[in-house]
């Protein structure tokens, strides 16, 4: 099974990826049509909770996050393998990786975006959101530069605009074929304006290059240090179940999980919605499908190392928690985790399932639930039993308000994506026509040797 | 002499390189080297074995704008903990290294990225005007050699061109 043919002319290359600008199938439009209903329950919810105040969400002490902080860290999670896988695969001269790195920068982007409403969101005073940000008061005090959360806000901030930077920059030549082959209109305005003139002089390319090459190499660390810094949010905390000192190796790899399996549902819905069925193949898909096997087993193992130091700390309240978390009020969920998280991936270690598009559906969307549950599973169980007995029978259940700005998000991670694959080329036409062209000089290659050969 | 400019497209990049070698190899008054533009779909480096390295300085840049912003970074944060007549630190070290290590990290990949972006727009003169030749299918499947030369000097570029199965040449006077 071969990642792409090499036969594939450039010419069609760019006609199949333009015409995706121009006729997905209709399931596009009903993804949309969804993704906004979705996300009008959202906003419905979040203009409910304004008028009304945080007591509609079920927010109060101890459960003061709630599933707006997990879901926060879920979608800060999903964010990791877009642009980290890409940035990694790329040092690597990964070549499959160029039919689909752009659509998971783009799902690194979006993902970021949506956890951002999330930081507001939980506030309850969504005007007073620049509290967030570290700036000095009217008496001149800065805040605490100790403090983790304020090391999220620029960690976050630097990652986003960083990956909007590397998208960006490596959706250049792309946009000037846009802008040389689509018709006139504002599409062709956008793209001309974008694509800043670019002609693929070498010196155009050469310094592109460079330039791509060091993106990724400041992104890989950067990826890296969000998600620990996230992980830092809770570990630098005295509370029980959060002060682990694996927290950091361990988000970082549920992120990378996470994001592989968003990878994995969002590489096939695009090769259906857009045609794609040429560029994205089964091979590719198998290799991304692997990679979330490994990913998988790392975080199942950093989990046991979590369950395993825990049992055996002597510390009681920690120890406390984890029982808690398997036999109280969130038990079904916990356990759900593990199911999804731990046992759903051994699927995709058979040959079978790693090709099969329903089956790897399924299989990437119960591995997000489970990596969802994760984060909800990190937050509620020590809220509702940490240091204090008072908060022992303060079993919280999230209200539907915050139950529909979850679902909300995911109507506008879906709008943004869905929007960003009809605008901008979500297949990278150079890449692709680099990969084809490669191959095949490999092919000649080995072909003249056959024939050279006694 | 006024300078004129030409592009000549080619199906491949052997027939392009081959075009650009004996354009090098054959001294043609008038013409210089440097002048010679290689365009084409995607990035193919090979070709500067025969162009000669011209360098990329976008990692000056780079390295610039890391170190600004780390040192931005680390003196910002201490500039602001240095200020304890304001906030009490109760014994604890006014600019504590291990924290500040994460925020410096940070703004030493901000700078780092943010400069190397725009060292990269200088570098490769972006954003550009068209230049006085350009076709789309060079954004297509084409390589384009854009030469630009004297008058006199043209008619044995084209000559060489012409050796090379150039698939269609394009001329324009130059400014």
């Amino acid at each position: 099974m071969k990642d792409i043919r090499e036969d594939i002319a450039w010419a069609k290359i760019n006609k199949d990826v333009l015409g995706s600008l121009e006729n997905p199938r209709k399931l596009y439009w009903v993804i949309l049509f969804c993704a906004f209903a979705v996300f009008g329950v959202g906003i419905g919810c979040e203009v409910y909770q304004y008028q009304t105040g945080m007591g509609v969400a079920n927010l109060n002490n101890p459960h003061v996050w709630g599933l707006y902080i997990s879901t926060f860290i879920f979608w800060i999670g999903m964010s990791h393998s877009g642009t980290l896988l890409s940035a990694i695969l790329h040092l690597m001269h990964a070549d499959w990786r160029k039919p689909i790195y752009r659509f998971a920068e783009a799902m690194t982007t979006f993902s970021l975006m949506t956890a951002g409403l999330f930081v507001m969101v939980h506030i309850g005073r969504l005007w007073q959101f620049y509290y967030s940000l570290p700036y000095p008061d009217e008496r001149g005090i800065w805040p605490n530069f100790q403090s983790p959360l304020l090391w999220d806000a620029l960690a976050i901030f630097t990652y986003l605009s960083s990956s909007i930077l590397f998208l960006y920059v490596g959706m250049i030549p792309d946009l000037a074929i846009c802008r040389d082959h689509l018709h006139e209109g504002w599409r062709k305005k956008l793209y001309t304006l974008l694509s800043l003139g670019w002609e693929g002089t070498d010196r155009q390319w050469r310094n592109f290059r460079v330039t791509y090459l060091t993106i990724a190499c400041f992104l890989i660390p950067l990826a890296v240090s969000v998600h620990s810094i996230v992980a830092a949010d809770f570990a630098m905390s005295q509370q029980p179940g959060w002060h682990v000192t694996s927290f950091p190796p361990y988000f970082v790899a549920g992120a990378l999980y996470s994001g592989c399996s968003g990878i994995i549902t969002l590489f096939i819905i695009l090769r259906y919605v857009f045609k794609f069925e040429e560029y994205m193949t089964k091979s590719i898909l198998k290799k991304i499908v692997r990679l979330t096997f490994a990913i998988s087993m790392v975080w199942t193992y950093l989990n046991a190392v979590e369950f395993a130091s825990v049992w055996y700390s002597h510390d009681q309240a920690s120890k406390d928690i984890l029982i808690q978390k398997a036999t109280g009020t969130y038990a079904p969920f916990w356990w759900g985790m593990i199911f999804c998280g731990s046992i759903v991936p051994l699927t995709l270690a058979f040959k079978r399932t790693q090709t099969s598009i329903p089956v790897l559906f399924a299989v990437s969307l119960l591995l997000n639930l489970g990596m969802w549950l994760e984060r909800w599973m990190i937050i509620a169980p020590t809220f509702s039993h940490g240091y204090y007995p008072w908060a022992w029978d303060h079993d919280q259940w999230p209200s539907l308000i915050q139950w529909g700005m979850v679902f909300g998000s995911f109507g506008w991670f879906t709008i943004l994506f869905m929007v960003f694959c009809k605008v901008f080329p979500s297949v990278s036409m150079y890449e692709v026509k680099e990969m084809v062209y490669h191959r095949s000089l490999h092919l000649k290659k080995s072909e003249t040797a056959e024939q050279g050969a006694p | 002499m006024s300078q004129r400019h030409l592009l000549a497209l080619f199906n491949n990049f052997e027939d392009a390189e081959a075009a650009i070698y004996e354009l090098r190899a054959a001294n043609i008054k008038g013409f210089n080297f440097d002048d010679l533009t290689l365009k084409s779909p995607i990035e193919h480096h090979e070709v500067e074995n025969i162009l000669g390295q011209r360098s990329a300085k976008v990692q000056w840049f780079t390295l610039a704008g890391a170190l600004m912003g780390g040192l931005l970074g680390f003196f910002l944060i201490s500039g602001a903990q240095a200020n304890f007549y304001a906030q009490m630190k109760g014994g604890k070290p006014i600019v504590p290294l291990p924290p500040n290590f994460v925020l410096t990290f940070e703004m030493f990949v901000l700078g780092g990225v943010f400069i190397s972006v725009l060292g990269f727009l200088i570098c490769a003169g972006l954003p550009a005007k068209r230049s006085p030749l350009y076709s789309a299918k060079v954004s297509e499947d084409q390589i384009g050699i854009l030469v630009k030369a004297d008058e006199s000097a043209m008619a044995k570029i084209k000559g060489v061109l012409l050796n090379h199965e150039v698939s269609e040449i394009q001329e324009e006077a130059g400014k």
